[in-house]
């Protein structure tokens, strides 16, 4: 699988690619599967050479509590009330989405920074990240952190050096349950829909397979027992795109006001054109000086 | 008073010099380094400052400093700035101000109304970028923020960043267009015609106090 750039950040120049069409990779996470066990975060660290602090106890299962530079993904614990009425344990495995159309490699300002492969994986590559947290706010998915150690950006790669040499992301290897499994997108797809079937026929009538359209679909989806709320899911959103005012600040506003401050400079070179220097001429020395004299007597 | 030909005035102190010239440097170089993280094409003037990282560090200190330089020539000067009537109609006849029909203009005090705007918008933005600018810097306040606060910030910034720019550049314009301006802000004098022609108001006032 080549790693060829489909998208680079900060750059006006196309990628292009050399080796023509390459297939979507994606990583299916199907929550009705999971058992919580945790080990696909521990896996994570492992593979990624990270290591996450000791924690404290809240009262919850998430551990940390947030993502963190650290920890590129993490499993969220929920309880709540299903349809039915009975009292379910939804544990959702957080982490980049790894969108085709991603909201951090839009807002990045550092050529480079942000890149997406002709595979779907978004990637962050260090050496070019500068720190600003841009990235932070142009992700739907509130996914990127800020090291505090080096100041630079990070999240789950998908396991891009992996999946660059034919293997699967750690964590996928890692699951006991295969309540993750990785492949092209077109398969995922396949596999959702046979697990959407068997949820369907056990009552979960609104089983369905979360992969947004708004943010241009993503390279990692989930099975959900509860497609039509994925709020539930701790805090899934509904129905994510690129903010608004993101569009706004990286489209409209920068010819704006590149064009703006450009129209400004040239009205004052047009204007000097035209007109000429404003000159003080001998009549208004002359005035002045009868001025200054005649008050000063 | 040392030795000065007759017809010199003098209009800024040594300090008020010193004071806009370190201001002129600083927004300069904010500029230049906030343009590079607002345009993919001007990225490489973050070269200027030492790099990307370097220049995403500078940056929002310089903008700090800028606070404090803008603040010395806010109190130095707010007291010439405010608006009169007189302001209002050379507004009104902005055609005689770019072609130079001062005759036909009510008579200047220390600074003209295209002056006073330039004051206040600075202030205008320079509050704007501030408060923005610190709602942008993850590297210290980025637990205090939400998400969507900070995406607003990022449009403020940019948008209080365009506004300043421009305004710097007329600013820069004026000074070169309206000969013996420059000398008022380097040596800090300026001669009598180019008072009598530009501000004459002010003129009189000085010459009535009886400095020169
Ligand atoms: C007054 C205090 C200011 C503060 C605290 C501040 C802070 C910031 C911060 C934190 C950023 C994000 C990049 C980074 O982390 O370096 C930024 C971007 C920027 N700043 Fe400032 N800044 C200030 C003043 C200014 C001024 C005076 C200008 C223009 C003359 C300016 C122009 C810009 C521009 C153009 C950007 C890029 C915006 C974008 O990417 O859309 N800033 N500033
Ligand atoms: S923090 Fe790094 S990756 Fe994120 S937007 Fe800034 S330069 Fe790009």
């Amino acid at each position: 699988m080549a790693l060829d750039l489909m998208r680079r950040s900060a750059s006006s120049t196309p990628a292009g690619s050399l080796s023509g069409p390459t297939t979507e990779v994606a990583k299916l996470i199907d929550i009705s599967k999971c058992i919580g066990c945790k080990a696909c975060q521990a896996a994570c660290l492992e593979w990624n050479d990270l290591r996450e602090e000791v924690g404290v106890n809240t009262g919850v299962y998430d551990n940390p509590h947030d993502l963190t530079e650290n920890s590129w993904t993490l499993m969220r614990y929920s309880e709540v009330v299903a349809d039915n009425g009975n009292l379910e344990w939804l544990i959702r495995k957080d982490g980049c989405m790894h969108c085709a159309d991603p909201g951090c490699l839009k807002a990045c300002p550092s050529p480079g920074a942000i890149v997406q492969y002709t595979n779907g994986i978004v990637d962050f590559v260090k050496e070019n990240c500068i720190g600003c947290g841009y990235c932070v706010k142009g992700c739907p998915f509130n996914i990127p952190r800020i090291s505090k150690a080096d100041h630079k950006a990070y999240k789950c790669t998908l396991c891009s050096d992996r999946v660059n040499v034919g293997q699967g992301p750690a964590c996928a290897k890692a699951c006991p349950t295969q309540a993750i499994t990785f492949g092209t997108k077109a398969a995922m797809i396949a596999q959702a829909q046979t697990r959407i079937t068997d949820l369907k026929e056990r009552g979960y009538k609104n089983a369905g397979l979360y992969d947004p359209p708004g943010v241009g679909g993503t390279h990692v989806m989930y099975v959900l027992q509860h497609a039509d709320r994925p709020q539930i899911f701790a805090g899934l959103a509904k129905d994510p795109t690129i903010s608004p005012l993101v569009d706004l600040w990286k489209g409209m506003l920068k010819p704006i006001a590149m064009v703006g401050i450009g129209l400004t400079a040239l009205a004052g070179v047009f204007h000097y054109m035209t007109k000429g220097p404003n000159r003080v001429d001998a009549h208004d020395e002359e005035a002045a000086a009868r001025e200054m004299r005649r008050k000063a007597s | 008073m040392s030795e000065k030909p007759e017809n010199i005035l003098d209009r800024y102190t040594t300090g008020a010099r010193i004071n806009h010239w370190i201001n002129a440097a600083l927004l300069i170089a904010l500029a230049l380094s906030g343009m590079a993280f607002f345009h993919p094409s001007l990225f490489f003037l973050t070269d200027l400052f030492g790099g990307g990282a370097m220049a995403r560090i500078l940056h929002p200190w310089m903008g700090v400093a800028v606070v404090l330089s803008f603040g010395g020539l806010f109190f130095r000067f707010v007291k010439f700035n405010f608006w009169t009537k007189e302001d209002t109609q050379w507004m009104k006849q902005v055609g005689d101000v770019v072609n130079a029909r001062e005759d036909k203009l009510p008579e200047v005090g220390k600074y003209n109304a295209g002056q006073k705007l330039v004051f206040w918008g600075m202030v205008l933005t320079i509050i704007a970028l501030i408060t923005s600018g610190i709602v942008l810097w993850d590297q210290y306040f980025a637990q205090y923020f939400t998400i969507d606060q900070k995406r607003w910030a990022a449009v403020i910034h940019a948008l209080a960043a365009t506004g300043i720019i421009m305004i710097v550049v007329v600013h820069i314009y004026a000074a070169i267009w309206v000969k013996g301006t420059v000398r008022g802000m380097t040596r800090g004098s300026v001669t009598g015609g180019w008072a009598w022609r530009h501000h004459r108001k002010w003129l009189r006032e000085e010459v009535s106090k009886g400095a020169k």
